[in-house]
């Protein structure tokens, strides 16, 4: 069955605090939606990402890596988490990406996994 | 014989590819198997004469051809299917064209048609690529013949399509007709896309030509199968009858020399009364099931209008109520805009302006009509320097040359 990559979109950066009643009530919403993925058998990993400020561009040339800091991309925009899913078709892929914008409350991106 | 084939080309080459994509489940190798199905008919069938079952003949003729390539090229086809195989569900998991089956007649199958307009239609699409595909793969249209239409070079026009296509592949987008949870937004986005078709034919949205008769015609086609497809969903006909309506009106929406008519200056005695009355009785029989959609909504108010001997006999009443039935179903400023017009013939100019300032400016400040409506209130209104700062703006975002002639002519007359 195909693959597909549902990426939650950020317009900017992003607090992880999970300590306010704001977060935990989304993480609450994300919460069952991942045990309904996994009921479903569509589950296949899933993570929340700190910030793209965290991030470090890693580059191999000539057999030399080298290494920069923050994001490869140049725009405000960023993921800020992603689930894998395993389901039959597009159709069943989008239902549940409507599912997961919901449970975050923010638009979320779908992408089919190659092969 | 030529004309007899292309009028078998127009009717089933949309048939014939939805039931071969299902069969092969690859929508190159259908449109190709039938491309090369329809030179041999036209090679045979002026010594043989057009069999009875023209559609089955394409369809088993494309089928055969197209397995008998997979066959030559078998050492990369096995790859090749499994690359490129649509996901048919509604099939079994193993269904493979029949490597022996060549005797086996194929017919088109009508369900075949809906779940192309279906797949074409896509919400993952943009509409641009929905309208494309449609026309090329329902409507049969060479990709060149698009390009003209919506006036776009033909390599951007051949690259949307290829696009769409390898996004529908690489999506697993699947080859089945929606369940009735999301029938109805699925349905809906078919209908926006044959709507778009009739109106790039009806408005050219740019260019010299302010009609281009092709698109609307195909547009009209596609809702006619659409209603002998799904003859129970009242949107489906709402829509046919919109646009048979609409097109009742075109021989007088230009005067000879090419320039625009406005509905309230048009010759009502050039519609064609053929096209008003069959989109009248679809009005009436699908508003009798009464469920309301906005496509049934628009088609009762151009009805409306079509009753109407003379536009001051107008029932404006009636049109404004209709379209605060629209607005309740489809909020947008479009729609309230269509209903100032509206109020303004029923209450006056000063009435209309007031609708008119309900609406956010500032969502249809890009949108021609929506300035150019308020222009002709404010001169009506006595109010001629902002009339004639309006019609500036509604020419200066005119894309059309007949409008902009119009609207020029409209200003001048303040």
């Amino acid at each position: 069955m195909p693959q597909y990559l549902i990426a939650v979109c950020h317009d900017g950066d992003y607090e992880v605090d999970f300590s306010t009643p704001e977060a935990q009530r989304l993480g609450t919403q994300v919460g069952a939606f991942n045990d309904d993925l996994q009921k479903a058998g569509a589950w296949v990993f899933a993570a929340g990402l700190h910030p793209a400020s965290s991030a470090t561009v890693v580059r191999s040339a000539g057999g030399v890596v080298s290494m920069t800091d923050g994001p490869f991309a140049e725009t405000k925009e960023q993921m800020g988490g992603f689930w894998m899913i395993e389901v039959a078709d597009l159709d069943a892929a989008l239902e549940w990406a409507g599912k997961a914008a919901a449970a975050c409350e923010g638009p979320v991106e779908v992408r089919p996994a190659q092969g | 014989m030529t004309n007899a084939l292309d009028e078998v080309f127009r009717r089933e080459a949309g048939r014939c590819t939805a039931t071969l994509i299902r069969v092969l489940g690859d929508i190159d190798l259908a449109e190709d198997a039938v491309a090369e199905a329809f030179a041999i008919a036209a090679e045979k069938w002026p010594r043989t004469g057009i069999p009875p079952n023209p559609g089955g003949w394409i369809t088993t003729t494309a089928r055969n051809r197209a397995i008998d390539r997979l066959r030559r090229e078998s050492t990369r086809s096995d790859r090749h299917r499994s690359a490129h195989r649509l996901h048919i569900d509604t099939m079994d998991p193993d269904h493979d064209p029949e490597p022996d089956g060549l005797d086996d007649f194929v017919d088109v199958v009508a369900d075949d048609q809906l779940r192309l307009m279906f797949l074409c239609a896509h919400p993952a699409l943009g509409d641009d690529a929905q309208v494309a595909l449609i026309l090329r793969l329902l409507g049969g249209l060479e990709t060149g013949e698009i390009a003209a239409a919506f006036l776009v070079p033909e390599p951007t026009m051949a690259q949307r399509i290829v696009r769409a296509k390898r996004k529908l592949h690489d999506n697993h987008a699947s080859y089945r007709i929606p369940g009735s949870a999301e029938l109805p937004d699925r349905l809906h986005a078919i209908l926006v896309a044959i709507y778009l078709i009739y109106t790039e034919g009806h408005t050219a949205t740019s260019g010299q030509a302010l009609t281009r008769a092709d698109l609307s015609t195909e547009a009209i086609r596609l809702g006619r199968t659409l209603v002998e497809l799904m003859p129970d969903e009242p949107e489906a006909v709402g829509l046919l009858a919109l646009l048979l309506l609409t097109e009742s009106r075109r021989p007088s929406r230009t005067a000879p020399d090419g320039t625009m008519v406005r509905l309230a200056d048009q010759d009502r005695s050039r519609w064609d009364q053929a096209l008003i009355s069959e989109g009248h009785d679809l009005v009436v029989g699908c508003l009798r099931r009464n469920q309301p959609g906005p496509f049934q909504i628009q088609a009762a108010i151009a009805a409306v209008h079509a009753d109407a001997p003379t536009v001051e006999s107008t029932d404006w009443l009636q049109i404004t109520t209709l379209y605060d039935q629209l607005y309740a179903l489809r909020p947008n400023p479009v729609v309230s805009l269509n209903r100032s017009v509206a109020v303004a013939e029923l209450r006056g100019p000063i009435e209309g302006l007031a609708a008119l300032t309900e609406i956010d400016a500032a969502t249809l400040d890009d949108y021609q009509p929506y300035h150019a409506t308020r222009a002709d209130l404010l001169a009506r209104a006595g109010r001629n320097d902002e009339a004639g700062a309006a019609y500036d703006r509604a020419i200066e975002l005119t894309t059309n040359t007949v409008e902009r002639e119009f609207l020029v002519r409209q200003r001048a007359e303040i």
